[in-house]
């Protein structure tokens, strides 16, 4: 019989099986956060090049590391807490085969710390790209195929759990938006996986001299399947939580579910194939076949998202306005909870990922002027817009809300907790203005040493590249120590915070279920439909002060897009 | 007794074919799957493939 707590304080339904998957996922994402941010901090102060910390070798086995257990280890593992958040809590279903979700955790666990120990042994700096015919040690490969099986594994455990919802009538019409974008991050990670199992069971098999040859090209192409696609499951994964902080913080509801639902509908369509921009400037692929998966199929995934940029905040001010905050354009949004560090990480990071992340990614999508920044430094500085402070920082926010809910215990250093997410984002933000200022003029984007000592065909960069990359390494300082301060609030609060509930012990925050008397074997009730939303009067902005952010946003757009068109002419020189 | 007179009503309303569509998850995993793998890899692949090898 399935066992069920409720949270006193928030009233949401945790199953005792998927409760204990939630905490242990998400405890083993933050381990992989924290290896991942001590090695940001030694890539960051060498490529800063009046520090140059590292050795080359050491350099490059930092930055694959850096780059595995940042990109793909600690998200993918918070992100398999998401999933079961979102079936399993909030349609207050229990999980589908809480034994496979096992699996899952053990899979993924022994595949990140097997490519782990491959690249720290020092034989894999091959970068998270891996690019044929660079090798690897076989365990690298395996220890990557390993944790796609488990996380695999982990989305059909998400989609089981969707079946038993409905079989067993857990919630009444369709599931919430926030399951829904979830359904969305699933449905791009088993693209994702399967296009990684595609390329890296052969590469793992040419590993070990089972097969003499990989095309380099061929994958290339694959292997972008997998390596974008996985950053797309970020996206939805963090759209959806910037969806459920506005509705846990605000009360606030989407203003049109079938416009936010037909926009998760657009990614699920089209946002896997903007993997094509990493080959847009690769000789064998038609441009036929670049234009169509870049310029056509990706506008409309960032149509998708332009589109959640704008009803997110959008449902804010329609909540905050409600409660009386009308005056001016935008007493809503001064006065929100900015010492509240769940609400102040989400909006910073729906701000970073609109106007850098999405800016920069609509740049590098378009053929032409991709060719002035292809494989500069302005590459990492666009998918940490995204991805760091993007999706790291909507995980943060949501982090500091399952620390009571969860894990029941309280938080520790609420003072370091709200300057957190701008100290994190603002020195984050910090390292990608200037990255994508070297990258434009040319900094490359994983070369060891700007100055090419000893190189055959050196090359001057300009001084204030330098200088760019000296404040932008400074950036990347600041944004380790709010990584910093992330975890030392969060593990510490696991650690020392003050229990909420008496069982709520140190094994406890790990996955330990909480003592027997929490949980009860009544069926949780049934998720009601949500009332339909009033009428609201339509000759007038519902939500202006939002309309104006979005202007802002679509004019620095089209600045940005024009400046760059402009040096494109300028660089060939056609004008 | 309630379920047997509501059931009517029920089979009345139709259900739109995008909302169909939006609550199959399975369906919305198959056409997520099949866009880039074809536009994406297929095509991708079926263009290396076609390459003429140097003589």
């Amino acid at each position: 019989m399935a066992q069920f707590r409720t949270c006193p304080d928030t009233g949401l339904y945790f199953h005792k099986s998927a409760e204990s998957l939630i905490k242990a996922n998400a405890v083993v994402g933050a381990v992989f956060l924290l290896v991942a941010g001590i090695l940001a901090l030694l890539v960051t102060l060498t490529r800063w090049q009046a520090i140059h910390l590292l050795p080359a070798d050491q350099f490059y086995m930092a930055l694959t590391a850096h780059g595995i257990d940042a990109l793909i280890f600690w998200i993918i593992f918070f992100e398999m807490a998401v999933l079961y958040v979102a079936s399993s809590v909030l349609l207050r279903c229990r999980l589908a085969t809480p034994y496979w979700g096992w699996v899952q955790f053990a899979l993924m666990m022994v595949g990140s710390v097997m490519t782990n120990v491959a690249i720290f042994q020092g034989g894999s700096s091959v970068m998270m790209t891996s690019y044929v015919p660079m090798q690897a040690a076989p365990h690298f490969y395996l220890g990557l195929i390993l944790f796609a099986v488990g996380a695999l594994i982990g989305c059909f455990v998400f989609f089981g759990t969707l079946v038993v919802a409905k079989d067993e009538k857990t919630y009444e019409g369709s599931v919430p938006l926030v399951t829904f974008g979830a359904i969305t991050a699933a449905i791009i990670a088993v693209f994702t996986i399967a296009s990684g199992a595609i390329i890296l069971v052969p590469t793992f098999l040419w590993s070990i001299g089972y097969i003499s040859h990989i095309d380099a090209e061929m994958y290339r192409i694959i292997w972008w399947g997998l390596g974008h696609s996985s950053q797309q499951i970020n996206v939805a994964a963090h759209v959806s939580i910037w969806y459920l902080i506005a509705g846990l913080v605000f009360g606030a509801r989407p203003m049109s579910e079938k416009v936010s639902r037909a926009a998760f509908l657009l990614y699920i369509f089209f946002l896997q194939l903007a993997s094509a921009h990493h080959i847009l400037v690769d000789p064998g692929v038609s441009s036929e076949w670049k234009v169509f998966n870049t310029s056509y199929a990706m506008y409309l995934a960032v149509l998708a998202s332009m589109i959640h940029g704008l009803t997110v905040p959008g449902s804010i001010e329609v909540a905050q306005r409600a409660k009386g905050l009308t005056n001016g354009m935008f007493e809503w949004l001064r006065k929100a909870p900015w010492d509240n560090p769940v609400f102040s990480g989400m909006f910073i990071s729906l701000i970073t990922f609109g106007f850098i992340g999405g800016i920069t990614g609509v740049v590098m999508g378009t053929e032409q002027i991709n060719l002035i920044i292809h494989n500069t430094i302005y590459v990492p500085a666009h998918f940490h817009a995204t991805v760091v402070t993007g999706t790291t920082l909507a995980f943060m926010a949501i982090t500091y809300f399952l620390i009571p809910v969860l894990f029941r215990r309280q938080m520790i250093l609420p003072g370091l907790a709200k300057i957190q997410p701008y100290l994190f984002g603002g020195g984050m933000s910090i390292l990608i203005l200037f990255m994508l200022g070297a990258g434009t003029m040319g900094v490359s984007r994983r070369h060891w040493d700007m100055d090419f000592t000893g190189a055959a065909l050196g090359f001057d960069y300009p001084g204030i590249a330098y200088t760019m990359m000296g404040i932008g390494a400074f950036g990347g300082v600041i944004g380790v120590l709010g990584g910093a301060a992330f975890l030392l609030v969060t593990v510490g609060s696991l650690l020392f915070g003050k229990k909420l509930e008496p069982s709520a012990g140190l094994l406890q925050s790990f996955g330990v279920p909480l003592a027997a008397s929490c949980y009860s074997s009544t069926k949780p009730e049934i998720l009601p439909m949500a009332p339909p939303l009033e009428h609201h009067d339509t000759t007038s902005f519902e939500a202006p002060g939002t309309f104006v952010l979005a202007l802002l946003l679509l004019v620095s757009f089209v600045v940005y897009y024009f400046i760059n068109w402009k040096y494109l002419a300028s660089v060939w020189p056609l004008s | 007794m309630n379920e047997t007179t509501n059931q009517p009503d029920e089979k009345k309303e139709r259900i739109p074919a995008m909302q169909s569509l939006l609550d199959n998850p399975f369906l919305l995993l198959f056409i997520g799957v099949a866009m880039p793998t074809v536009f994406y890899l297929m095509w991708g692949i079926m263009e290396i493939v076609t390459i003429p090898v140097a003589p």
